[in-house]
């Protein structure tokens, strides 16, 4: 189980100390759990500050009940925290088969590379060998980017907005893909996102706006007060930078 | 000939080779021929006026390979030798070359290597050259390559350089020139660390009509060290030329890239990129989500940048 306890983050800029997230606390319980909220609510923040990326201002994590605030990205990498960063990063040199490797901790027949590919809809064949850059399109990059969370196979996964980036014809198989994950994976999934469809098949959903939890609780109970509240709180937010 | 532990390791880091290689090969060992054998196809002759070999590729030679390594294990030689290329027509063939040094005294090891190609009509050949360096003595490992090319009409040459390890002072120098329809590409991977210097620099005299050159240089310097890549495409007709220089630099390195391109003819199409830059944040981030320590992160970024 991954707790949250009391998450404050801020930032100092040329306005002064920015509060991003504000005493978040909260117990990730379901299997299965989608974060939303308007842009520049926190969600981004929250995802990194779990996966080690971002230090809290103040506040604690915890994984399984061990204190895991003062680890570093890779140490819990190792305890199981997994994360898809939501612009996949690039490299020279560095292929689609060596980073799903690294994501598995091992070295992968070409069998077990082309399978993760496949899941993600891409031909693996035309894949395996291609480096990690530029000359992969966005959708090809974010594909990729989920295969190697897949590999990992780790007991909390992250997803930052997945959909982003990705055409329609690839955001159908995504909702596939993650339904898949749902009836297989025995750890926790969590999904930063938007869409309707994704959240349509979270066990819960937390709703985060301002940098604090609007609402958390299963789907359907908190579903029409997304409809109503995000739109409210996006207006509030449109309002304020007016 | 039997070569002892260090020799095999050396010969082993330089060409891939285990044992002493099959076809056409010339072992030299520590200022001395240590080994040869012509095939059919390719012979090797040592030099009458000077030190060094003169090869010769009869034309129409297909597939063949020609292995030629120089080691030096003997701390405090220095040489300076002459190797000849001279492939005939239509002949398609690969040249192993290189140098391993394992210098564990105090005084100077130096290899300097000057070949150069003759590369016939409609001939391809790939040129591959490692260089390394090895010994805990004090003395200096330094290697300083001179590649001549000529390429005449049609003939391509592919030449992939690599130093990667324990060569404390190299100056790598490579012209080239170009006939009619002839092509090359130049790939070049180094690493430097300590206080190690490299300095390469390519001339490439693209004379011919439809001629084209591609040279990529892909660096990474650590610790002290400093490197100096300079490139110049001087394109003299219709033709094409590109090169490339992209470096890491880490710790408190140093690299200086300058490109020069000098088109003398209004159909010469010239372009050059150059990056120097240090590990991007985000790669070392992504691949430590992945359960990399930030050390192995680098070293599997930097692996991958030269691969």
């Amino acid at each position: 189980m991954l707790e949250l306890k009391n998450i404050s983050y801020s930032v100092d800029d040329e306005n002064g100390r920015v509060d991003i997230l504000k005493d978040v606390s909260v117990s990730f319980d379901g299997r299965f759990i989608a974060i939303t909220g308007p842009n520049g609510s926190g969600k981004s923040t929250l995802a990194k500050i779990v996966a080690g990326i971002i230090k809290p201002t103040s506040g604690k994590i915890l994984l399984d009940g061990e204190d895991i605030t003062e680890l570093g990205i890779d140490e819990r990498a190792r305890l199981g925290i997994s994360y898809a960063f939501q612009q996949p990063v690039k490299f020279k040199g560095i292929t689609v088969r060596d980073i799903i490797s690294m994501a598995s901790g091992k070295k992968l027949p070409l069998s077990a590379v082309c399978e993760y590919l496949s899941q993600m809809g891409l031909c693996a064949i035309d894949y395996v060998d291609r480096e990690i850059n530029d000359s992969l399109s966005g959708g090809e990059l974010k594909r990729i980017e989920i295969a190697t969370i897949m590999a990992r196979g780790t007991k909390v996964s992250i997803f930052d907005e997945p959909e982003a980036g990705i055409d329609l014809w690839s955001f159908q198989n995504l909702i596939q893909v993650f339904n898949k994950l749902r009836e297989k994976t025995d750890g926790m999934v969590i999904i930063i996102s938007h869409q309707e469809r994704i959240l349509n098949i979270a066990d819960k959903v937390l709703l985060l706006s301002n940098g604090q939890i609007s609402d958390y609780g299963t789907g359907e109970s908190i579903m029409p007060g997304i409809a109503s509240g995000v739109t409210d709180v996006c207006i509030k937010a449109a309002e304020q930078e007016v | 000939m039997k070569l002892d532990q260090i020799e095999l390791n050396l010969l082993r880091e330089i060409s891939d080779l285990h044992q002493i290689p099959d076809g056409a090969y010339n072992i030299r060992l520590n200022g001395e021929s240590a080994g040869r054998n012509s095939t059919e196809n390719i012979t090797i002759e040592p030099k009458s006026d000077k030190p060094g070999i003169n090869i010769y590729i009869r034309p129409g030679t297909k597939n063949e390979a020609c292995h030629i390594p120089v080691m030096l294990s003997q701390s405090g030689l220095t040489e300076l030798v002459y190797n000849d290329f001279f492939v005939g027509e239509d002949a398609d063939v690969t040249i192993v070359a290189g140098c391993g040094i394992h210098n564990c005294g105090t005084d100077l090891s130096q290899h300097d290597g000057i070949h150069t190609f003759h590369v016939g009509k409609n001939a391809h050949v790939r040129y591959v050259e490692k260089h390394y360096g090895e010994g805990d003595g004090l003395g200096e490992n330094v290697l300083n390559p001179t590649t001549i090319i000529e390429i005449e009409e049609g003939g391509r040459m592919e030449m992939e350089s690599t130093q990667i390890k324990g060569v404390d002072s190299t100056v790598r120098k490579t012209t080239a020139k170009l006939a009619d329809g002839a092509s090359l590409e130049i790939k070049e991977k180094i690493m430097t660390h300590g206080k190690q210097v490299a300095k390469t620099n390519f001339t490439v005299d693209l004379d011919g009509e439809g001629s084209s050159a591609n040279v990529v240089s892909r660096s990474v310097a650590r610790d002290e060290s400093s490197q100096k890549f300079i490139s110049c495409i001087r394109g003299n007709n219709v033709c094409t030329g590109h090169s490339e220089c992209d470096a890491i630099i880490m710790d408190d390195a140093r690299v200086s890239a300058s490109p020069d391109l000098d088109a003398n003819c209004v159909e010469a199409a010239l372009i050059h990129e150059a990056a120097i830059g240090k590990i991007a944040g985000e790669q070392i981030i992504k691949l430590m989500t992945l359960g990399l320590t930030e050390a192995e992160a680098e070293e599997q970024i930097i692996a991958g940048f030269l691969k």
